[in-house]
């Protein structure tokens, strides 16, 4: 019986391995998640009946929550928007925060229940607890904040010394304890300051560096589960946590690359705001198009690229543009979609709703090969981006967003911007792109933008 | 320095697991293409619900009056398996579209 226990829990890590190695193709993906998904199911059959020590396996509780969770799970699943991914992928993330903020609690109760306590495993155990609960309240404030609940002008003045103390002490409590071993009552505490602590961190944290937040809490959700899976001695939570952090922590260096910021300056939310080099524009004038010129201009280009960004999103104006990529593609205009790392609200956003819509990936460019491609592009189209086309990136060492990799759309001839209005971006950094001589503003909702041009161009192809 | 040594002892293999786990999965999440970034956060969030196979050991390890692990546990349960069974279903939704090319 052991014997073919220990099989299938090589199987079933095995299985993680190879599912996650098949998500690197988009051709392989789907059958890697479920792979992954059967190692999954595995460990929790293996769980479920294997032989144990003790205890009174209560299965009707495991199968009652089993069943109703996987329910609720299926549902949500089902019905999300893809515009709405990040916010998704937040709040699971905070669920399994939760359930190892929960197990680890209850394993510390049954440490001091049963007298002696070890420290190894009380340690790892509280690092557990302590993690967790930081994944829990992060993803919680990550999810009001994308959803809008919590609004970005929410700020705590001082967050930064406020972090600073509550993470020392919290240290400090659990390096105590760890002394002391008496009661849970510092226990609770420290779940608590931790619980806290996930809520200041994300708070201050700017909209456009959500994508680096929820690589991070991701990474977190994944350590607090590899902690578990050392208290329990199970090399599948070990060997999944672990993988979990790593993408974690991979996705949040790539996205801190794509910034051009340290990890640290993120964390200190002091993007935007302060920008005190920025350029003062407020007299400069900007140059409209209109509908009719916008389209012909379209119509008589040879590569036109549209830069999507969380305004896409926003107006889920997804559809609405890959109707004009084949209009378009009709008529021999080559049409390219260049996507910056970090638009959007989490790694990869623009990527799910343009293959939602149906969109080619291959026609997606990343940031070295749209900037190659952007050389000989006539006109380029940015729907609901703003930072991550701004030029004084490039040129202006006062502007806060100095020295960061951008989509570099004053290369090509003409750039058109659809935008609400004349407010700046997410990060309130002014951007001089729009009081360019090669850019021309569509003023309105990007939906209706580009239903007008559409229906225009379709009167003159 | 005790504790350092009473750790080494305790966890050894699974010490020795952890780093190759560390390895392995740089290595396999560096070859993760740019366009299924949302995907391989949403697969991996799923993931990172193993937690709830703890949660399983926890619930069937305890008497049946032992209410508070019960309670603990059973939510836990709740919790880890909507994450799973969510973040599985939805990265399944989204891999979908990208398979249909």
């Amino acid at each position: 019986m052991t014997a073919l226990i220990n099989l299938v829990y090589l199987i079933s890590v095995s299985l993680f391995i190879v599912g996650l190695q098949r998500l690197s193709s988009p051709k392989t993906a789907s059958s890697g998640n479920l792979i992954a998904a059967l190692g999954m199911g595995l460990g929790v059959l293996i769980a479920l009946f294997a032989p144990m020590e003790s205890g009174d396996d209560n299965y009707l509780i495991i199968i009652g929550a089993l069943v109703f969770g996987g329910g609720i799970g299926l549902v949500v699943a089902g019905k999300v928007l893809m515009t709405k991914m990040p916010e998704m992928v937040s709040l699971f993330n905070g669920l399994g925060g939760a359930c190892a903020l929960l197990i680890s609690i209850a394993e510390l109760l049954n440490f001091h229940d049963s007298g002696t306590i070890e420290l190894a495993p009380y340690l790892t155990t509280l690092l557990a607890l302590l993690i967790g609960s930081i994944a829990f309240t992060g993803s919680l404030v990550a999810y009001g904040k994308l959803s809008g609940n919590i609004k970005d002008s929410w700020k705590l003045p001082r967050a930064n010394m406020i972090n600073m103390v509550l993470l020392l002490t919290l240290i400090a409590a659990s390096v105590y304890q760890l002394q002391v071993l008496d009661t849970m009552d510092l226990v609770y505490i420290i779940m608590i300051l931790s619980l806290i602590y996930g809520i200041t961190f994300v708070l201050n944290v700017g909209g456009a560096d959500m994508p680096v937040i929820i690589s991070i809490l991701n990474a977190l959700t994944g350590v607090s589960a590899a902690l578990a899976g050392i208290i329990y001695d199970n090399m599948i939570m070990l060997m999944g946590g672990i993988l979990v952090g790593s993408s974690g922590a991979i996705l949040t260096l790539l996205m801190c690359r794509a910034m051009n910021r340290s990890l640290l300056n993120v964390l200190a939310g002091g993007f935007g705001g302060t920008s005190s080099g920025a350029v003062q524009v407020g007299d400069q004038m900007v140059k409209e198009v209109n509908i009719m010129d916008a389209s012909i201009m379209l119509r008589y280009s040879t590569n036109v690229v549209i830069v999507p960004g969380y305004g896409m999103a926003v107006a889920q104006a997804q559809k609405i543009c890959k109707e004009l990529e084949d209009l378009l593609e009709e008529v021999e205009v080559n049409v390219r979609y260049a996507i910056h790392p970090v638009a959007g609200r989490m790694p990869g956003h623009m990527n799910v709703l343009l293959a939602e819509a149906d969109v080619d990936y291959s026609k997606l460019l990343d940031l070295e090969d749209a900037n190659k491609f952007l050389k000989d592009t006539d006109v380029t189209i940015v729907v609901g981006a703003n930072d991550v086309v701004n030029p004084s990136a490039l040129d202006d060492p006062g502007s806060p967003i100095y020295g960061m990799p951008i989509l570099e759309i004053l290369k090509g001839k003409h750039v058109i911007v659809l935008k609400r209005g004349m407010s700046s971006g997410y990060s309130g950094i002014e951007n001089p792109l729009f009081f360019h001589e090669k850019t021309s503003m569509l003023f309105g909702d990007a939906k209706k933008s580009l239903n007008s041009l559409l229906d225009e161009l379709k009167t003159i192809v | 320095m005790n504790l350092i040594i009473e750790i080494l002892t305790y966890h050894l293999t699974i010490l020795f697991a952890l780093i190759m786990a560390i390895f392995l999965g740089f290595e396999l999440i560096s070859k993760v293409p740019t366009v299924l970034h949302t995907p391989l956060m949403s697969g991996a969030n799923a993931i990172s619900g193993v937690v709830i196979i703890g949660a399983i050991i926890l619930v069937r390890s305890s008497g049946s009056e032992d209410y508070v692990s019960l309670a603990l546990g059973s939510l836990a349960i709740l919790l880890g398996t909507i994450n799973v069974v969510g973040g599985h279903a939805v990265t399944n939704r989204m891999l979908q579209m990208f398979r249909k090319k």
